[in-house]
């Protein structure tokens, strides 16, 4: 692919929390225009926080970046405020659904379009289009709808921003399975007919590689494989770790059992 | 039934402007968490920068004029004062655990109350001449004093206009979502820095015309502040987070006070006007500790 037609480019970043745990120890990842490139890994790899390095949510967390940059066309952002970020055009959606809940489905879809208060009724007709079911529930306060209505809802909801990239985080987690497919169905069509480029992180291996093309593999705050979605899939290890089709009981993971051992004592 | 009546009416008129105080109150827990205990002062702060406008303006026009420009100065004053306490005060602390931001409020409301001692005097101050006609309305045999319906109006209005807020604009939605859940908020675009600058503004702006109002009732001094406690009956009532359970509650409360101070005020030496309204919160709580309409955390099973 040429170089000239990444939207973002993460450069080698080295984020820490409370300016002392070290989480990712230099990650580079590239979305193209207009993609869904796919972030893999195991619970504490340091996908979500990759996300948030991107999204400016870290600060909310006190974690920084604290080597390394992060560029989003052409204009280096890793320095500046999640607000500021935001008015550039990226969303994320933060893992776990995190609607209002005291707020009724439609007015959490206005609340995502804080930042673009203008023609609000086409977008709203929009998001109903991709999601019929939240068109039913728009009076229902959020709190109170199901699981995957409310994944549908701040989905939605950061469509209404208007996004130039959007970071989803696990939009699977703690869904059904039939759940599950719909909604990747939808972000496809997002993907594609919106042309809003996703950055995916996903626990779902098999299904994050059938929607993303590219797909980057995580594993201790490092990336340790980077290729298309094909190769990936033919890729013994992934097979083993991450698609479960070899023997039980094999290896589980990349990550040296040392250097997990020191990182321990270190936090201790 | 005279008396009933008249203290059933002037009650809920007098419950309108703890309504109002209250709603600035619920306003800044809503958004960012924090007790204020300093709501009290904000009021006494409110009713002397009026009274201090009013004065200097009444000389040159007409009472009504002078008195409703005050107010919007109040009311421009109240913004100001309100954005700067955030920016200065409380801005540092977002992020710290929640009871050292709440002994804040408590030092900021010895502050206030201090400068204001500093500027006006502890004197009573009174409205003079007088904004409102001493000579009551008489409605159906009830004789109601002209200041207490003009009170009522305007926390009315003003209340109609709060909720309006944030029911229909941007920044009002907006700050109901930052409530619920900052993070989400933020990851939108919400400035949690300028909701809780908007939400302090407000609750100066509300508490300046509730303190004015008052002031106009009794006379403005240090007792005004007292209001700022009598706030925590009301908002605990009608659940520390809902808009409609401030302006329920303030009523509540109004009446409350209003009825202990005609019917029991007798069987006590010291009268119990002043504390019903506590021994009310503290029965109350055993039974719904979330008030009325509070947000009770949704728990999905």
């Amino acid at each position: 692919m040429a170089e000239n037609n990444k939207i973002l480019k993460i450069n080698n970043i080295e984020v820490r929390y409370h300016e002392v745990i070290l989480v990712l120890k230099g990650v580079s990842i590239e979305v193209p225009e207009g993609g869904i490139v796919a972030l893999l890994g195991a619970n504490g790899a340091g996908k979500s926080t990759t996300l948030k390095a991107v999204s400016g949510l870290l600060g909310h967390e006190d974690g920084d970046i604290t080597d390394g940059s992060i560029e989003f066309l052409g204009e280096k952002i890793h320095r500046l405020p999640a607000e500021q970020i935001s008015k550039r055009g990226i969303f994320q959606i933060i893992e776990g659904r995190r609607v209002f809940d005291h707020l009724t489905v439609e007015e959490n879809l206005l609340v995502g379009a804080h930042l673009r208060p203008s023609g609000l009724k086409e977008r709203l007709e929009t998001v109903y289009h991709y999601f019929p079911r939240l068109r039913e529930r728009r009076t229902v306060m959020a709190g109170f709808v199901s699981g995957g209505e409310q994944q549908m809802c701040v989905i939605g909801r950061a469509m209404m921003a208007l996004p130039k990239l959007m970071l989803l985080d696990e939009p699977s987690m703690g869904l059904a399975p039939l759940l599950i497919k719909e909604i990747f169905e939808i972000i496809q069509r997002l993907n594609r007919e919106e042309r809003i480029p996703i950055l995916l992180v996903e626990q779902n291996v098999k299904l994050a590689l059938t929607v993303a093309p590219h797909a980057y593999v995580m594993e201790n705050g490092r990336i340790v494989m980077d290729d298309t979605s094909e190769k990936l899939k033919e890729n013994p290890d992934i097979r083993d770790f991450y698609l479960g089709l070899t023997d039980v009981g094999g290896r589980k993971s990349f990550r040296e059992v040392k250097h997990y051992k020191r990182r321990k004592r270190w936090l201790a | 039934m005279d008396l009933f009546l008249q203290l059933f009416i002037t009650g809920i008129m007098l419950g309108s402007i703890f309504a109002l105080v209250a709603l600035g109150w619920v306003l800044i827990y809503k958004c960012s968490g924090v007790l204020n205990l300093a709501m009290g002062e904000l009021t006494l702060i409110g009713g002397y920068v009026c009274l201090w406008l009013y004065q200097s303006l009444v000389k040159t026009m007409p009472l009504m004029t002078a008195f409703l420009l005050a107010i919007v100065g109040t009311l421009i004053i109240g913004l100001i004062l309100g954005l700067l306490t955030e920016r200065i005060f409380l801005r540092k602390m977002i992020g710290e655990p929640i009871l050292a931001v709440i002994m804040v409020t408590v030092g900021l409301s010895f502050f206030f109350k201090g400068m204001v001692f500093i500027i006006w005097d502890t004197d009573t101050q009174v409205f003079l001449p007088r904004v409102f006609p001493i000579e009551p309305v008489v409605v159906g045999g009830v004789a109601i004093g002209q200041v207490y319906i003009w009170s009522f109006v305007a926390a009315m209005l003003l209340m109609v206009i709060f909720v309006c807020f944030f029911k229909y604009t941007r920044w009002g939605l907006s700050m109901q979502a930052c409530a619920d859940d900052e993070m989400a908020a933020l990851s939108l675009g919400v400035s949690a820095k300028f909701v809780y600058a908007l939400a302090w503004a407000i609750a100066f702006m509300a508490a300046g015309v509730g303190g004015t109002l008052l002031g106009n009732i009794n006379g403005l001094n240090y007792s005004v502040s007292l209001l700022g406690l009598l706030v925590l009956p009301v908002v605990v009532f009608g659940g520390l987070n809902s808009v409609p359970g401030a302006i329920v509650g303030g009523i509540t409360i109004g009446l409350l006070q209003n009825f202990a101070g005609g019917y029991l005020d007798g069987y006590f030496p010291g009268g119990i006007k002043e504390i019903a309204p506590f021994i009310f919160m503290v029965v109350f709580l055993l039974f719904k500790p979330y008030g009325l309409w509070g947000w009770e955390r949704i728990e999905r099973v």
